[in-house]
C-alpha cells in the first residue's frame, strides 16, 4: 500500500488535517508519502516526517493560484510513481486540486469521508448522509489510485517517532490559459480569542438570536468560558457573523468538549458538523427544534432570557 | 453601475444548477439501489440562487445571457423554473434515468459536456450541492474544459474583461483574478439574490427547457452510472444514535442546569 497525503502549509506549517490524514494512513502499513504545497522548512518538513511521513513531494507556489498546476504536477507523479491511493481533507484548495486531479486522470474521488477501511484491495469509505443519521459505505471499483476527500476531525492527529524525510522537489508545470488565475493579496482576518476548530468549547448562535446586535450575552458568555463563537448558515448568509464562523456542512466540522448551541434549530446541514462534541447543550423556544434530539441538556426556553441570567451567575462564582 | 458593471461585449453565462427534494422533508432512500428517491415536485438547492444572482447581473450590465445547465431527473421542473423565474433565460437539462447513481466525476463530465457545445465566456457554480456535498464538481467541470477555476468566492467583481474574487482561505481570504474563460464557484451570502416577480413567474413557464439524454450528448450506457463512475455503494445504515439527554422547560432557574452540567465536565 502506497498512501500520498495532500499537506497544505497555513503560517508556515501542514494544516492539522494533513496531519490528522498522515495519523490515519500510518495505519494502513506501506509507503507514506506527503504532497506539500507552500514554501516549505526543515521544521514544516520534521512534521510531516513525525507524523508517518517518509518521503515529501514538495510543490512550491509562484504567484498563481496554484491549484490547475498542482493538480498537472500530482498527475505526472501519479504516472511515474503509481501511488494507491490519495487523501485529501475537505479545505478549500484540498477540494481544488482533488477535484481537478480526478478529473486529470480520470479517477473517482470519493469525498466526506469519515473513516477509511482497508480489506486486501478492497478500500471503503463511510461518509455521513442526512445530518450524520445515516452512514454510507461505499468501495472503489477499477484502477488505481483511489482519490478520498477526508472530513476534518475525523481522526486524531498522532506524532510518532521524529524522522526527517526525504524532500523531493517538484516543479509546477505551465498549463496554459487554467493556470492563469493570479493571486493579487492575501489578507488574513484576525478573530480574538480561541479558533473554532481548536476550541475546548464553542459557543454558537443560529437564527434564533435575532441579529447581530441581539449577541450581547452570547459573546460575553464565549469570553467568560474562553469559547470560540460559531453561527449557523442562516446567521452567516444574514451576515451577523462571518463565513469563517459558519460551522455545519458547507462550514467547519468542530468537536469541542462542550457545545453550546443558542436559538439553533438543528438543521441537518448543521448538525453534521457539531454532533461528535463531547457534552451539547442547547437552548431554543422550540420544543420540538431537532437540536434537543442530539443535546445532553436541552433548555426549552428564550435564550435572551436564560444566556443573560447563566452570564451573571458565571460573574458571580468568579 | 453595481460592481459587476462590465464595459466588455455581452457576457455568454452558464450556471450548473441543481433541483433537490426539499431540505425540510424527510430523504428517502431506495432500499435497493440505496438512492436518494426523488419526487416530482423538488426545489432549486438554495445555495444555487447566489451564482444565479451573480450571472443576471452581469448578463444585465451587460446584454448578455444566461442558460441554466443541469444533471438531473426533471420530474415537474419545479426547481428549474424557479431559477428562469428569477431571470434566466433558457434550460439545458440533462435527465436520463440511466444517470441515476453516478459519481461526481460522471457528473462533471456530463455538465462539461452540455457547456462545451454552449461555449460560455463563464461558468457558475455553487460550491456544493446540498443534498450530494461531494464539493469537487466545479474543479473537475473546469479541469475538463481547461479553465482557471476561482473558486470559493464571496465577492465577485469584473473589471477589463477579467472576473476578480476574494476566495475564502483558511486564514482570511485571497484576492484572485482571472481572465475569461472561467469557472466561478459562489458561497451562499456572496450576494442577496432576488426574488421573483409575478411576471418572472409566468414568463417562467414559457421558457425553453432542453432536456437531452446521455445517449445525445455522446455517452454509452457504461460510461454513466454506478458502472461508469467506478465506485459502488454497498451498504446503507443508521449511525450509532446520540440519543438526546435531558430536557428542561425554564421557568426562570433553567440557566442554573447549564451550571451545575458544566461544572459536572469540569470546565468552570
Amino acid at each position: 500500500m502506497q498512501t500520498w497525503v495532500f499537506a497544505e502549509e497555513i503560517e508556515g506549517a501542514p494544516t492539522t488535517l494533513a496531519l490528522e490524514m498522515l495519523s490515519k494512513a500510518r495505519t494502513f502499513g506501506g509507503d507514506l508519502a506527503a504532497v506539500y504545497l507552500g514554501a516549505g522548512s526543515d521544521a514544516a518538513f520534521a512534521t510531516l516526517g513525525a507524523h508517518g511521513a517518509t518521503k515529501v513531494f514538495h510543490l512550491t507556489p509562484g504567484g498563481a493560484l496554484p491549484t490547475a498546476a498542482a493538480a498537472a504536477a500530482l498527475a505526472g507523479l501519479v504516472a511515474e510513481h503509481h501511488p494507491d491511493m490519495l487523501l485529501f481533507g475537505v479545505a478549500f484548495t484540498d477540494r481544488d486540486v482533488a477535484g481537478r486531479l480526478s478529473a486529470r486522470i480520470d479517477r473517482p474521488v470519493l469525498s466526506n469521508a469519515v473513516e477509511i477501511t482497508i480489506a486486501g484491495d478492497t478500500v471503503q469509505v463511510i461518509n455521513e448522509i442526512l445530518g450524520g443519521t445515516t452512514l454510507v459505505d461505499t468501495v472503489y471499483r477499477g484502477p488505481k489510485p483511489w482519490i478520498g476527500i477526508v472530513r476534518p476531525k475525523s481522526f486524531a492527529a498522532e506524532a510518532g517517532t521524529a524522522f526527517t524525510p526525504e524532500v523531493i522537489p517538484v516543479a509546477l508545470p505551465d498549463v496554459g490559459h487554467a493556470g492563469e488565475a493570479a493571486v493579487l493579496e492575501h489578507h488574513a482576518e484576525v478573530s480574538e480569542g480561541p479558533s473554532l476548530e481548536d476550541a475546548a468549547i464553542v459557543v454558537t448562535a443560529g437564527r434564533g438570536v435575532g441579529g447581530t446586535d441581539k449577541m450581547g450575552a452570547l459573546n460575553e458568555l464565549a469570553v467568560l468560558l474562553g469559547a470560540a463563537v460559531g453561527g449557523t448558515r442562516a446567521v452567516v448568509d444574514a451576515g451577523w457573523l462571518p463565513f469563517s464562523a459558519q460551522v455545519g456542512q458547507t462550514g467547519k466540522t468542530v468537536r469541542p468538549g462542550v457545545y453550546i448551541a443558542a436559538g439553533v434549530s438543528g438543521a441537518m446541514q448543521h448538525l453534521v458538523g457539531m454532533k461528535d462534541s463531547g457534552t451539547i447543550i442547547a437552548v431554543n423556544k422550540d420544543e420540538e427544534a431537532p437540536i434537543f434530539r442530539v443535546a445532553d441538556l436541552g433548555i426549552v426556553g428564550d435564550l435572551h432570557k436564560v444566556l443573560p441570567k447563566l452570564v451573571e451567575e458565571l460573574k458571580a462564582r468568579r | 453601475m453595481g460592481p459587476l458593471s462590465y464595459t466588455g461585449s455581452a457576457m455568454k453565462i452558464a450556471v450548473c444548477v441543481k433541483q433537490i427534494p426539499d431540505p425540510n422533508t424527510p430523504y428517502a432512500l431506495d432500499p435497493g439501489t440505496h438512492f436518494v428517491e426523488r419526487p416530482q415536485d423538488q426545489v432549486l438547492d438554495d445555495t444555487d440562487r447566489y451564482g444565479v444572482e451573480i450571472a443576471l447581473q452581469l448578463a444585465e450590465a451587460t446584454g448578455g445571457t444566461v442558460t441554466l445547465v443541469s444533471m438531473c431527473p426533471a420530474g415537474n421542473l419545479q426547481g428549474i423554473r424557479q431559477a428562469l423565474a428569477m431571470g434566466a433565460h433558457r434550460a439545458v437539462i440533462v435527465n436520463d434515468p440511466g444517470l441515476r447513481g453516478s459519481g461526481a466525476l460522471v457528473t462533471a463530465k456530463v455538465l462539461a459536456a452540455v457547456l462545451r457545445k454552449e461555449e460560455p465566456d463563464l461558468v457558475i457554480t455553487g460550491t456544493e450541492s446540498t443534498d450530494g456535498y461531494t464539493g469537487v464538481v466545479p474543479q473537475q467541470v473546469a479541469e475538463l474544459l481547461g479553465l482557471p477555476s476561482l473558486t470559493f468566492a464571496r465577492k465577485v467583481t469584473q473589471a477589463d474583461g477579467k472576473i476578480r474574487i476574494e476566495r475564502m482561505t483558511a486564514m482570511g481570504y485571497d484576492v484572485v483574478e482571472s481572465p475569461l474563460p472561467v469557472l466561478l464557484s459562489v458561497t451562499s451570502g456572496v450576494v442577496e439574490p432576488r426574488y421573483p416577480t409575478f411576471k418572472g413567474i409566468m414568463a417562467a413557464k414559457t421558457k425553453p427547457v432542453e432536456q437531452p439524454t446521455a445517449a445525445d450528448l455522446g455517452f454509452g450506457p457504461d460510461q454513466v452510472g454506478p458502472t461508469g463512475s467506478a465506485q459502488e455503494i454497498i451498504g446503507v445504515r443508521a449511525a450509532p444514535e446520540r440519543g438526546a439527554g435531558r430536557k428542561v422547560v425554564d421557568e426562570g432557574e433553567a440557566h442554573l442546569e447549564i451550571v451545575r452540567l458544566l461544572e459536572q465536565v469540569k470546565v468552570i
